[in-house]
């Protein structure tokens, strides 16, 4: 088990943040990375899994953060998500600065703010579609009845309202992922986090949905996703390839 | 979270585990029903030998000759000198000397055979005079007991005990019958009621008859076993104990108290002697009955630690999803303390039911203690929550990246 020092360095970065993006200033972006660093410590051995990350994610946007494994492009999707501390480096997450958190904020902001799309669905194998989808909204504190018309809305969305309350077990993988989705949409997050979606989908499925994000994207949802298939990569709309813990190119995606 | 949503997600992951679940309860559920079994076993035997104690009089006091404290010399058994006489017995009754004893009655014991026509049975004989039945809080439900004129006449009459009469063959008509002892014939005059047993000794089955027939043609000595003494209401016990011992200490010219050939016990002290010897036997059982609860609550701990381990990757969801440290160790607590209150409501159940139907083939009653079955059912789940804190803690603390990581 590598373990991570949960310490924040705040360097207090006051310059314009634009000096570490390609995109023009604007609104409060709602990433914004400022020179990220992830070490770990396996034994005696430093491991820089992220060496100085600058980024700029405004509202609105699809990025594909694209990389080999190994590149550090899960670590970077750790912190995104606030699973994980930066070594070093500040993050602001819609103007907030993450770094100064506690736990409980930390949920806070998972659950309101995040939409996580996992490649192993991460759907609880008990609890049908619908219970699946109302968890974010049971942290959030809302009641049974409301949870139940946003998760069904929510899955309505995805396509899924006529396996509300289908077990995961009897749900196709496409369909497990939808459902994944649905859950990281009802709560209307700032930002949706797709680790790998397609990773473990057969090419169908994984067009359905990738097309789903791309939907989501439209409908004027940020969507950051994070692959290692250039294919995939190819249905946002701007393209970060992130090599040995460095952003090593960040361009529009070429159609 | 609210508590609701918590308890109904941990019952989801109870029930998701059948067998594992089933086997943590089981733990639990043998530690509350031994426990609700112990207790109620030493209840019933505490309110069974008191009831026993009880009925041997209230007021009573017992004299028994020999010392109860060692003074040098060869000394007897206790109960076994015969220092004891029917004249001590006969003093203790006056009242000028004792105005507290309201009534005594000695006894002399001995086992023999005892023969009615073609019958015999052997039972304990005892020689007496008439106030035994005021003093024994006894009555007479067939015919008559002998009287004070047959004592000083020595009457060979007898009254019998109920069992004894049953046994005898003279349950139906025994009034007027022979009974014969070695070579003494007595006419029966009386039965006594039913007393039922208490302890060792059946108090259903002896032959009572005058103390003078019994002291010359039975044990041929005129020492007596006991000196059974009536104070004249339960606040006078303290005043009836020192007329006698000073009485019987003047009678037996003994100068010291100290040197007493007899001693006195109340029937308090007996009661108190018997029930703290239930009392250690009853701790004792439910120390054995804690033990198991204590390896209960370890197995919810071993099996809570065990799900934290399985669900790691599901505590890392819930926590990307938003769920708070709180939440989890929420989660996991209700989750031990909902096996611990399964396991003491069944426990109990079992217990109850125990409690109910093993009277039948045992002897001994069980009383069922409400204080001890709330009691273990609240422990049950405290132990559940007690031993739930360690593994809660654990899940709560796991960095939602490494859970989610894990395979």
């Amino acid at each position: 088990m590598t373990t991570s020092s949960p310490e924040v360095v705040g360097t207090n970065l006051e310059g314009p943040l634009s000096e570490h993006t390609l995109e023009p200033a604007g609104a409060t972006p709602i990433v914004s990375l400022a020179d990220i660093h992830k070490d770990y410590q396996t034994g005696s051995i430093t491991v820089e899994a992220l060496r100085g990350i600058s980024l700029r994610v405004d509202d609105g946007e699809f990025v594909a953060i694209i990389g080999p494994s190994g590149s550090g492009k899960s670590t970077l999707m750790h912190i995104l998500g606030c699973l994980d501390h930066p070594t070093s480096g500040k993050y602001l997450l819609a103007g907030v600065d993450v770094g100064e958190m506690d736990e409980r904020a930390l949920a806070e902001v998972r659950n309101r703010r995040i939409g996580f799309v996992f490649q192993q669905f991460n759907l609880l194998g008990t609890l049908s579609a619908a219970r699946n989808v109302e968890l974010p909204l049971i942290y959030a504190g809302f009641d049974r009845r409301t949870r139940r018309a946003l998760a069904a809305a929510s899955l309505d969305r995805v396509g899924l309202s006529h396996r509300m309350e289908h077990r995961p077990s009897e749900l196709s993988g496409g369909q497990q992922q939808r459902v994944a989705v649905a859950r990281a949409l009802v709560t209307e997050p700032t930002l949706i986090l797709a680790d790998e979606p397609t990773g473990n989908l057969d090419s169908s499925s994984a067009e359905e949905v990738l097309n789903l994000l791309a939907e989501l994207h439209q409908a004027g949802r940020t969507v950051i996703l994070i692959t290692h298939d250039i294919e995939t990569a190819s249905t946002a709309q701007r393209v970060v390839r992130i090599r040995d813990g460095l952003i090593q190119s960040d361009e529009a995606a070429s159609r | 979270m609210n508590l609701l949503e918590t308890v109904r997600s941990a019952i989801e992951a109870i029930v998701s585990h059948r067998l594992r679940s089933a086997l943590t309860v089981l733990g639990m559920l043998i530690g509350i029903a031994a426990v609700i079994m112990t207790v109620g076993l030493g209840e019933g035997a505490t309110s069974s030998v008191n009831s026993a104690i009880s009925s041997l009089g209230t007021n009573l006091l017992i004299v028994t000759p020999g010392s109860s404290k060692s003074s040098g010399g060869v000394q007897g058994g206790f109960g076994s000198a015969t220092t004891l006489t029917y004249a001590d017995s006969l003093a203790l009754g006056t009242h000028i000397v004792a105005p507290a004893i309201k009534a005594e009655t000695p006894t002399t014991m001995s086992f023999a055979e005892v023969k009615a026509g073609t019958k015999n049975w052997s039972t304990q004989i005892i020689g007496t005079t008439p106030t035994y039945l005021a003093v024994r809080d006894r009555s007479v439900t067939i015919g008559s007991f002998f009287t004070a004129a047959d004592v000083k006449k020595q009457t060979d009459v007898a009254v019998l005990g109920a069992t004894t009469a049953e046994e005898l063959g003279l349950g139906f008509d025994p009034i007027g019958q022979t009974i014969d002892i070695g070579n003494l014939s007595l006419t029966v005059v009386g039965v006594l009621n039913s007393a039922g047993s208490s302890g060792a000794t059946n108090e259903d089955d002896m032959v009572l008859l005058p103390i003078t027939v019994a002291q010359s043609q039975i044990t041929g000595s005129d020492s007596v076993q006991n000196i059974y003494l009536e104070a004249t209401s339960q606040g006078t016990l303290g005043t009836a104990y020192t007329e006698a011992s000073d009485e019987l200490l003047s009678m037996h010219q003994i100068k010291t108290p100290s040197d007493a050939d007899f001693t006195i016990t109340s029937q308090s002290t007996i009661e108190a002697t018997a029930t703290s010897v239930d009392k250690t036997l009853t701790v004792l059982l439910a120390g054995i009955a804690a033990i198991s609860l204590l390896v209960g609550g370890i197995g919810i701990m071993n099996i809570m630690l065990v799900s934290v381990t399985e669900r790691i990757r599901e505590i890392g969801l819930r926590k990307a999803l938003g769920a708070t440290p709180a939440a989890i160790r929420g989660q996991f607590l209700v989750e031990a303390s909902v096996l611990g209150l399964t396991g003491g409501l069944m426990g109990a159940g079992i217990g109850l039911i125990g409690a109910v139907v093993l009277p039948h083939f045992i002897s001994n009653s069980i009383a069922i203690e409400w204080w001890a079955v709330a009691g273990s059912i609240g422990v049950a789940v405290a132990i559940g929550l007690g031993f739930g804190v360690y593994p809660a803690t654990r899940a709560a603390r796991l960095a939602p990246m490494e859970a989610l990581r894990s395979e």
